[in-house]
């Protein structure tokens, strides 16, 4: 996931760019830091609506979705024709989506398991007999956790991570928590690139990590790493007392956008609570 | 490898979040009192670091390798407060920004790791160092132990979570046998990588661990 480096973001704006006459915009707002590596710039509806609302927006849509029983399937039908329309709006390019889903197949593999494991009605599919609960708790699995995803990175994708943080502040998470996490984002990158480098400092001198024997030289990688780490803490906490640091981050951006059009972010949940009841009306009438 | 969103129901979900939140809250208090005005970049560093290191691969052998989850550990280095708070934004960050582990499964995942995997790491640590004798290699064993115990400790929070709302149809025995057994296997390498870093810290700035720092003898001037 890391492996996404903004070179490879800016290329991909590059061709977009040709596409939609947007070649003067190519050179705006690449962050650096791994945080804002998964932004991906783009001109949508979707990219500068208030963070805040956003995520408020993801999560009703989840908690709907969540909460939905998978009998009721073309409820499921809909949320996902619903997520795919908002990808599309967000104009995120579906093999970065697909990447970065990776990270569910685990799951997916548990829940692959549920029909064949398990105690109840049987059925044969295919020549395999399957558990019929089992089935559906394996779908209802993969159908709840995609949906999720796709909030998820359409959120990730269309929001940098710093407004991500600041929306998070904006709903309350306590004041010292958005500084870790703002802590968190600046740094990561220089931590990770200085464990990278000591990683070329151990190959450059004959060493390879093959098994537990090699552990002890990798934990006294992560020591020095948590040294390094910490030392800069501590310098980079009196650098920002030197310069007037009281505790809150200063606001460097605010989004013109007028409540009346950030309201829009909450059609993804009202539409699925729409496919819901719609479609729980409908099924229990048939 | 985090709780998806749709894994466990929303009621259990709701309800680990108000324990997490209580947690998360207490650990706020402790931090501030703690650490004042530092603990904010302390505490991210500390975040930064938990994240970066779970990234460095330890070959198991067979193509396979594991990472550090490193409750125990940030618990040992940083002590227990601002672990939690460490553990629960990178928790945050990796839900909000990589997709892993679900939006509203938040609460759970870090009731499982940022509490539950925090606190029993620190508290074994803390039970082994008492019964050890006084010494620098009492540490990291201490924490070696702390680690071990913590990540079967966090599966048991998943188990039960499981077992008050799991959407799933495996029987609670076989997922707490195959949670707990896969996890004492895993505890194993935690211990391992846990003891050796804080040996390795220990080597050369053990004033920075704070599972230490009470330890350390005053300097005394004597008139000769």
């Amino acid at each position: 996931m890391l492996g996404n480096t903004s070179t490879s973001d800016s290329s991909q704006n590059t061709k977009l760019g040709h596409k939609d006459g947007h070649r003067h915009d190519q050179s705006h707002n690449h962050g650096h830091d791994v945080g804002e590596r998964l932004y991906i710039h783009r001109h949508s509806l979707v990219h500068p609506m208030p963070a805040h609302l956003k995520i408020l927006a993801g999560l009703f849509f989840i908690i709907v979705a969540v909460s939905t029983s998978i009998s009721n399937w073309p409820a499921f039908i809909g949320y996902f024709l619903l997520i795919s329309v908002v990808l599309a709006i967000a104009k995120l390019p579906v093999k970065k989506i697909l990447s970065r889903a990776t990270i569910e197949i685990p799951f997916v593999l548990f829940a692959f398991l549920m029909p064949f494991f398990g105690t109840g009605e049987r059925f044969e599919l295919f020549g395999l007999s399957l558990y019929r609960e089992g089935l559906l708790a394996g779908a209802a699995i993969i159908a709840k956790g995609t949906l999720g995803l796709l909030v998820a990175i359409t959120l990730s994708g269309s929001t940098k991570a710093r407004e991500i943080i600041g929306g998070l502040e904006r709903l309350h998470l306590p004041n010292l928590m958005v500084q870790i996490a703002t802590f968190m984002l600046r740094y990561v990158n220089v931590v990770s690139d200085e464990m990278e480098r000591m990683k070329v400092a151990r190959s450059s001198r004959g060493f390879e990590a093959k098994g537990v024997a090699d552990w002890k030289i990798l934990a006294q990688a992560a020591g020095a790493l948590f040294i390094r780490s910490y030392e800069r803490g501590e310098r980079v906490h009196l650098a920002m007392l030197s310069r007037g640091y009281l505790g809150q981050m200063p606001v460097m951006e605010r989004a013109a956008i007028s409540k009346l059009q950030s309201a829009f972010v909450f059609l993804l949940p009202a539409i699925a609570l729409i496919i819901l009841i719609s479609t729980r009306v409908i099924w229990s009438r048939g | 490898m985090h709780i998806p969103d749709g894994f466990i129901d929303l009621q259990t979900s709701a309800l680990f979040a108000g324990g997490s939140v209580i947690g998360v809250g207490a650990a706020l208090r402790g931090a501030r009192k703690e650490l004042n005005d530092k603990s904010a970049p302390l505490a991210g560093l500390t975040a930064v670091f938990i994240f970066a290191v779970q990234m460095l691969n330890f070959p198991v052998g067979a193509g396979t390798s594991g990472h550090l989850l490193g409750g125990a550990l940030a618990a040992v280095l940083v002590g227990p407060w601002a672990a939690t708070l460490a553990l629960t934004v990178v928790l945050l960050m990796q839900a909000f920004l990589f997709a892993d582990g679900g939006l509203s499964a938040i609460g759970l995942n870090v009731f499982n790791m940022a509490i539950i995997g925090v606190w029993v790491g620190y508290g074994v640590y803390l039970i082994v160092k008492r019964l050890l004798p006084k010494r620098r290699a009492s540490i990291a064993l201490a924490g070696a132990i702390g680690g071990f115990i913590s990540v079967p400790a966090a599966a048991f929070g998943f188990v039960v979570q499981y077992a008050l709302g799991g959407n799933a149809t495996f029987s609670l025995t076989s997922v707490l046998t195959a949670m707990i057994g896969t996890h004492i296997v895993i505890g194993i390498g935690e211990a391992l990588i846990t003891g050796l870093t804080i040996s390795a810290i220990m080597a050369s700035r053990s004033d920075l661990v704070y599972g230490w720092k009470k330890n350390e003898t005053k300097l005394v001037i004597k008139e000769i």
